[in-house]
């Protein structure tokens, strides 16, 4: 199991976010939290990821306990994410976006940064390749020069990803990258999931497109009011009818049917 | 290629200066220069706000006055000492002070800054209260550094290395990841980047860099009092960053040449200085937004498109 | 016990200034996100101009309420010839614009006015009341009534008036407040204007106790802003409190310290304050979201 999280909780000014979620992740799996409108899926993510720490239950990941260390300590034992509203660093362009995911790997003094040795230059022709080769794996090869602001929504997104990808993650976390993308552009949000689980990175997905979740997914968990309303393939869950209740509406039933299908 | 034009422009612009006045002015916007390069580094890059970098300026000002006179160093060494205990202090309070963001950062750094200047205020026995103390001239290698021209040289020789420290600075991997902080902390966060060291590193960097400036700014003048580390000097540094452009290095020296020539300027209203100059900083705030440097480049571009 | 009584008392009369200073900012924050930092001007404003009405022969009623009229216009035209202007720009602009500003002011009053120290006669004489054995200024009770009935005003405008209202619902939410038909524009027009009053009436009502000149605006600003802050910026109480406080620690520190540091002691305090409770005592600690 590359992460386990056990009756995790958090509340914020007496509301429960999060009640006693419990979940396992397989490595080299796509697991995937769904749920309606406030259910809690992007508090899970910033509670796995570290920005929030939970008031109870515990993070294992890649087999230690790392309930509550911050951020940057999880992203340098290869836990990486993107977020649901973009985080780009818009003064930067799409390439040095990248570079910055790289930043973990980086391993130069900041004296030598300042006189600029030769091996801040080496250090810099590495991080240029490696975020070149991330871009390309999104299909943002020829965008690299550009401003990160010039780009299209969908675009932003997948560079996210070829961000956190240039961190060399064992597990991925990525928050609706689909959302607000035409079908085209969440077909190579599809495509560059899949070659990422190719190359044994973990991914643990939040993402409203059920197409794209039932399709791409291992394992999927269905939250609501945050709790664990069901667990398991996309076959079980989409068969599950508390789930099919829970996240329409009785009156939905058709539509979800049309949606799982 | 930037750090080439800015070492030419230092060197050939006296061939232009009519007079032993410009010399005087040219090092004045040298020096200022400086301390705005650094703090143009916290500000503009780092995106970390200081109201009190004029303290660390005072630091290394007083430090050259105090060193020779009352502990015997040679001055040299007391600029030394002078930029390490402002490094020293930045670093001791740094790591608190910076984990506060937008307002409370800026209340926090002026609060710094005014604590210090207080203490310089104070502490007549050391520094001569507010009247101020007399500073011995700089002897490098037996040469005693004295008169405007003498001191250009020495100036611009020293922005132009904290020019190309900054500009190298940008290209490595803390000046991305500074810059990353700038725009997102978040972000930078699950990158991996220990946010916090990397501010603290920078706001230390960037005392240093005020320090030194103050040092030479009192050996310059020969005398040096309070009110170099008071709050307006404080507000007159950022206002040079954000004219100049916050995030733009050459911006820094525009933003430092404006604010520096318009009272020499203006000494002819000598009433109206103030009034003019809060009236100025207005105005170029209101229309000139993102600073001289990056609007014109802005407009530059524009242009070509 | 005599000593501790006579701190207290010369501490809450210069809290009660920076109470007001401090009211000044929420009341504009609140409104329009900006932190003013010429609101020490208004207060410097406000005391100069009394002082040169009176000068010129005008009665001091009328005088006090000429500085008031000119500080509140003053306020107004900042708001809408500096600030209004520059909708959109960042806070660093933000500020530095109300620093200009303030240094502009600071200015123009050295030319309009002069550059000594004046004073104005206390409203209810200058001999001292002995109290318990502490010596209080008639003015100092002048000082403290005054700010109360300006807090209690102002509560009353914010809670009981639809003027009010519609300054709480900008606060809350500029954009809904806009929705619902509320004139945005013209409710921070009016935070400036009443700023600009009560920092006029503060430099009033504190000149006789601790003088005034062009340049008294700075420091009452700075500790204003910090009380602000102390307080938790943008809670009126918060503002009253933490200048109610800064006045007593600073009276303290001068009596049982050293005066040489009184505004040390207080600048000190607040970094203890910024870096243990950042919100401030009255402020709510915010949830980072993404």
């Amino acid at each position: 199991m590359i992460l386990e999280a056990e009756q995790l909780s958090v509340s914020f000014g007496g509301v429960r976010a999060i009640d006693e979620v419990s979940l396992s992740i397989a490595a080299g799996q796509v697991f995937s939290i769904i749920g309606p409108n406030g259910s809690g899926k992007t508090t899970l993510f910033n509670l796995i990821s570290g920005i929030y720490t939970p008031s109870h239950g515990c993070v294992r990941f890649a087999g230690e306990t790392v309930t509550g260390l911050e951020p940057d300590r999880l992203a340098r034992r290869g836990l990486s994410r993107t977020f649901q509203n973009l985080q780009i660093f818009s003064r930067m362009s799409v390439l040095e976006n990248v570079m910055v995911g790289h930043h973990r790997h980086e391993d130069t003094g900041i004296l030598a940064d300042l006189l600029h040795w030769p091996s801040v230059r080496r250090q810099n022709a590495a991080t240029r390749e490696v975020a070149l080769a991330a871009l390309a794996r999104v299909g943002l090869a020829d965008d690299a020069r550009r401003a990160s602001g010039a780009l299209a929504y969908g675009a932003l997104k997948r560079l996210e990803i070829a961000r956190a990808l240039a961190s060399d993650p064992k597990l991925l976390l990525l928050d609706e990258p689909a959302a607000g993308c035409n079908p085209v552009e969440t077909q190579e949000v599809d495509r560059v999931i899949r070659s990422l689980v190719k190359d044994g990175i973990t991914v643990m997905l939040v993402e409203h497109d059920m197409r794209l979740v039932m399709n791409i997914s291992d394992r999927v968990l269905v939250l609501a009011r945050g709790r664990t309303l069901a667990e398991g393939t996309p076959e079980q869950v989409r068969a599950n009818p508390a789930v099919i209740e829970a996240y329409l509406g009785d009156h939905g039933s058709k539509e979800a049917a049309r949606a799982f299908g | 290629m930037p750090a080439i034009a800015i070492a030419a422009l230092v060197a050939i612009l006296p061939l232009f200066f009519p007079s032993g006045y410009y010399y005087r002015i040219g090092v004045l916007v040298l020096i200022f220069s400086l301390a705005v390069v650094g703090l143009n580094l916290l500000m503009g890059f780092a995106g970390q706000v200081s109201l009190g970098h004029a303290g660390f300026l005072g630091i290394g000002a007083y430090s050259v006055a105090i060193g020779p006179v009352h502990l015997g160093l040679p001055s040299w060494l007391s600029l030394l000492a002078g930029a390490l205990l402002s490094g020293g202090i930045a670093f001791l309070v740094g790591r608190p002070i910076l984990r506060l963001k937008g307002h409370y950062l800026a209340v926090a750094t002026l609060g710094l800054g005014l604590l210090l200047a207080i203490v310089l205020t104070n502490e007549a026995r050391w520094t001569g209260g507010p009247d101020g103390m007399s500073v011995p001239k700089l002897e490098l290698f037996g040469w005693s550094v004295r008169g405007a021209t003498a001191w250009y040289w020495v100036a611009g020789v020293t922005f132009v290395c904290g020019f190309v420290l900054a500009l190298n600075l940008m290209d490595s991997p803390t000046g991305r990841a500074l810059q990353a902080i700038h725009d997102s902390e978040i972000a930078a966060r699950v990158l991996g980047i220990d946010v916090a060291r990397k501010k603290l590193a920078i706001f230390v960097i960037s005392a240093m860099y005020a320090s030194v400036a103050g040092s030479f700014l009192a050996l310059f003048n020969g005398y040096i009092t309070p009110d170099a580390a008071g709050f307006l000097r404080s507000i007159e540094l950022v206002a040079m960053v954000v004219l100049g452009g916050m995030g733009s290095i050459v911006g820094s020296l525009v933003g430092a040449c404006v604010l520096v020539v318009l009272p020499q300027a203006l000494t002819v209203f000598h009433d109206y200085e103030q009034a003019l100059l809060g009236l100025v900083v207005m105005v170029f705030m209101i229309f000139l937004r993102q600073g001289i440097v990056p609007s014109i480049a802005g407009a530059l571009a524009g242009r070509r498109k | 016990m005599a000593e501790l009584l006579q701190f207290m008392s010369s501490g809450l009369t210069v809290g009660a200034i920076y109470a007001l200073v401090a009211l000044g900012f929420t009341l504009i924050y609140k409104a329009s996100d900006i932190i003013n930092f010429a609101q020490g001007e208004f207060v410097m404003l406000g005391g100069m101009t009394t002082v040169f009405a009176a000068l010129a022969g005008v009665p001091l009623p009328l005088a006090a309420l000429i500085a008031v009229v000119a500080t509140t216009a003053i306020g107004m035209a900042l708001h809408r010839f500096a600030i209004e202007p520059a909708r959109g720009a960042s806070p660093v602009a933000l500020i530095m614009i109300t620093i200009g500003a303030s240094i502009f002011l600071r200015g123009v009053a050295q030319i309009v006015f002069d550059r000594r120290f004046h004073s104005l006669p206390p409203l209810l004489g200058a001999d001292p009341i002995q109290f318990a054995g502490a010596a209080i200024l008639p003015q100092s009770l002048v000082v403290l009534a005054g700010a109360t009935v300006i807090v209690l005003l102002l509560w009353l405008l914010i809670e009981r008036t639809l003027l009010g209202k519609a300054v709480v619902a900008t606060a809350a939410n500029r954009l809904a407040a806009r929705l619902i038909g509320i004139d945005t524009r013209r409710i921070v027009d009016f935070s400036f204007a009443v700023s600009a009053a009560i920092g006029a009436i503060a430099g009033i009502l504190i000149t006789p106790i601790a003088l005034t000149s062009y340049d008294a605006g700075t420091l009452l600003a700075l500790k204003g802003f910090a009380a602000a802050m102390l307080g938790g910026i943008g809670s009126a109480a918060g503002a009253v409190v933490g200048g109610l406080l800064i006045g007593m620690m600073e009276a303290f520190a001068a009596g049982y310290v050293s005066s040489n540091y009184k505004d040390a002691v207080a600048f000190l305090i607040i970094l203890v304050v910024l870096v243990a409770i950042p919100q401030g005592l009255f402020g709510r600690a915010k949830v980072e979201r993404v």
